[in-house]
């Protein structure tokens, strides 16, 4: 299972991401991750929140530009070697991660790691074949 | 002081003179264009004008307006007013919705625009045995060929340099020894910021006079021209419509810019009520070309602000001098020399999938360049997570501008709704250099 990420376009200024942390709290969302990609010209903020449907409303309503976007999101364990062993088998399959950022997961007190990669639907079938465990959006809702 | 003329009869007529010569051009044209240009036939019987009405140059008033709208609702070549066999050029400028302004020349204006020019050189005390340096663009754009052909007209040896490859353009003015130079003002600048960073010393140069316009330009820019580059700098005026350069120049005086009135009738009118001002009273610029054969443009809106000088110039030209415009009363700007509207931006935009049509163009002067930023919000369909592929919008967005206008812009992705709005539509132009002068 793939799990849903919401994205959004941000300008390189001042209070741009408080923007976006201001609405959801306003709208009583969780983070439950953050990432920030950033170039010389804009940003591209990656969040994974417990209320997908609240986050994108209350975003859109701030006349912010929002997508979602599908991600893998990779339970490891909090052991050296772990992650290793995931990306290992994503490129022994030829498959390449475009991006990845991490959280510390309540759930099983291990870590998550969302991964976006060339191709999701491989990349998942891949990570599954060799018994990696994989969170889907009612793992994250607590 | 002893003044340089090219054509000292001509550019010292008495007024009276001129005057009856001006008429007597206007009769004759205006017979001509109402034979030949279907456009200006209509409009003369809509209102009741015949040819024969016209008997002086007072009579001018009695004549319609022609507008940018009209060179491009008859594009290409609609107002000429003779065969397309009479005609041996033509150039275009930038228009407004992609559609260019056209303009042709017969052998005789040719002739007419190598005299204006040389007038132009001349009264900067340009003479045969200078060596002419044309830093303009050569090809649509009149500036480089029409530069370069006063320059021949007066017999110097010519150097059609056109724009760009500083460093070469450099090592052509240290090794062949021009003694004037014709560029925009800000290329001027770059030449010398060229020569600091290389530590070549003017003194190398053998530069004397130069003629610069198509762009805003101050008076600080001229007295830096003037001192880095060690020579007298002129100012020039010009539009295509009417000729391209050679329209209005500087004497050696420098104060305002006289007119080859011969030629050009120059009117200053209120913009609103279409009637003529006073001398000294700031107005709309409206050019009447008395003598082109191909493209006889009667009372031209040019939409420049501009005004007639009072009084007489110093130099002994009896030409009107025009003090150069201030503004303009739409919303085009000159960057870099070129011609930008904000709706070619627009249309640029419109043609992309997925980009708003808010847009706003900021102007920048950095260094002695012309920096046009271009802001475009963003929408959703257009937005992606990756940031490559919005780097390729951007640089797609750029690339589209740099075709239409010639121009490199930057191209920054905005948040929706974050240009400022003026009643509903966004502000579209911010243009930070100082501004001035044409
Ligand atoms: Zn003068």
């Amino acid at each position: 299972m793939l799990l849903k990420q919401i994205s959004v376009f941000v300008e390189n200024r001042r209070g741009a991401v408080r923007d976006i942390t201001s609405a959801l709290l306003e709208a009583g969302v969780n983070i439950r991750a953050i990432s920030i990609a950033d170039t010389a010209e804009f940003g591209i903020v990656r969040l994974i929140v417990d209320k997908r449907k609240d986050a994108l409303n209350a975003l859109r309503n701030n006349n912010m530009t929002v997508i979602e976007s599908d991600v893998v999101a990779l339970a490891v364990d909090d052991t050296p070697g772990a992650l290793h062993a995931a990306l290992t088998a994503l490129s022994d399959s030829d498959i390449m991660v475009e991006y990845s950022y991490g959280f510390v997961s309540p759930i099983n007190g291990g870590a998550t790691i969302i991964l976006k990669c060339d191709d999701q639907e491989k990349a998942l079938g891949c990570l599954t074949a060799k018994g990696f465990t994989l969170l889907t959006a009612d793992d994250i809702k607590f | 002081m002893s003044y340089h003329y090219y054509n000292e009869a001509a550019e010292t007529m008495p007024r009276e003179d001129l005057r009856r010569l001006q008429g007597e051009r206007l009769c004759t044209m205006v017979k001509r264009v109402y034979e030949n240009v279907p456009m200006y036939r209509a409009r003369f019987d809509d209102i009741g004008l015949r040819p024969e009405d016209i008997r002086s140059i007072d009579d001018i008033t009695k004549l319609p307006f022609t507008y940018k709208q009209d060179l491009r609702d008859n594009y290409p070549f609609g107002l000429f007013a003779v065969p397309m066999e009479e005609v041996v050029r033509v150039h275009a400028s930038s228009g407004t919705t992609g559609k260019q302004t056209v303009v042709g020349y017969t052998a005789n204006d040719m002739k007419l625009w190598g005299e204006v020019m040389a007038r132009t050189l001349g009264a900067g005390g340009v003479t045969r045995a200078d060596i002419g340096h044309i830093s303009y663009g050569y090809g649509l754009f009149t500036g480089g060929l029409g530069g370069g052909l006063g320059s021949e007209t007066i017999g110097c040896a010519t150097i059609p340099a056109s724009t760009g490859n500083t460093r070469r353009q450099v090592t052509i003015m240290q090794d062949f020894k021009p003694t004037f130079l014709l560029a925009t003002p800000s290329y001027a600048l770059t030449i010398a910021e060229f020569m600091d960073q290389n530590g070549i010393s003017v003194n190398d140069l053998s530069l004397k006079a130069g003629f610069f316009g198509a762009e805003p330009w101050t008076e600080n820019m001229r007295r830096e021209i003037e001192r880095r580059l060690n020579l007298k700098a002129y100012d020039i005026y010009g539009l295509s419509e009417v000729i391209g350069p050679g329209v209005a120049y500087e004497c050696e005086c420098q104060n305002g810019l006289h007119v080859n009135e011969d030629h050009f009738f120059l009117e200053i009118i209120d913009p609103e009520t279409g009637e003529q001002v006073p001398d000294g009273t700031e107005g709309e610029i409206v050019f009447t070309c008395m003598t082109k054969e191909a493209l006889p443009i009667i009372r031209y809106r040019t939409r420049d602000v501009g005004m007639r000088m009072k009084g007489e110039c110093e130099c002994g030209r009896t030409f009107v001098r025009m003090i150069k415009p201030a503004g303009r009363t739409d919303d085009m700007l000159i960057i870099r020399g070129v011609n930008v509207f904000p709706s070619q931006i627009e249309s640029v935009l419109m043609e992309m999938e997925g980009i708003a049509p808010f847009f706003q163009m900021i102007v920048e002067r950095e260094g002695n360049l012309d920096k046009l930023t271009v802001l475009v919000e963003l929408t959703e369909e257009t937005f992606t997570d990756e940031v490559r592929k919005l780097e390729a919008i951007s640089r797609k967005v750029t690339d589209a501008i740099h075709s239409v206008l010639g121009i490199a812009a930057k191209v920054r992705l905005v948040e929706p709704k974050s240009i400022e709005r003026f009643e509903g539509k966004a502000k579209r132009v911010i243009d930070k250099r100082t501004q001035v002068n044409f």
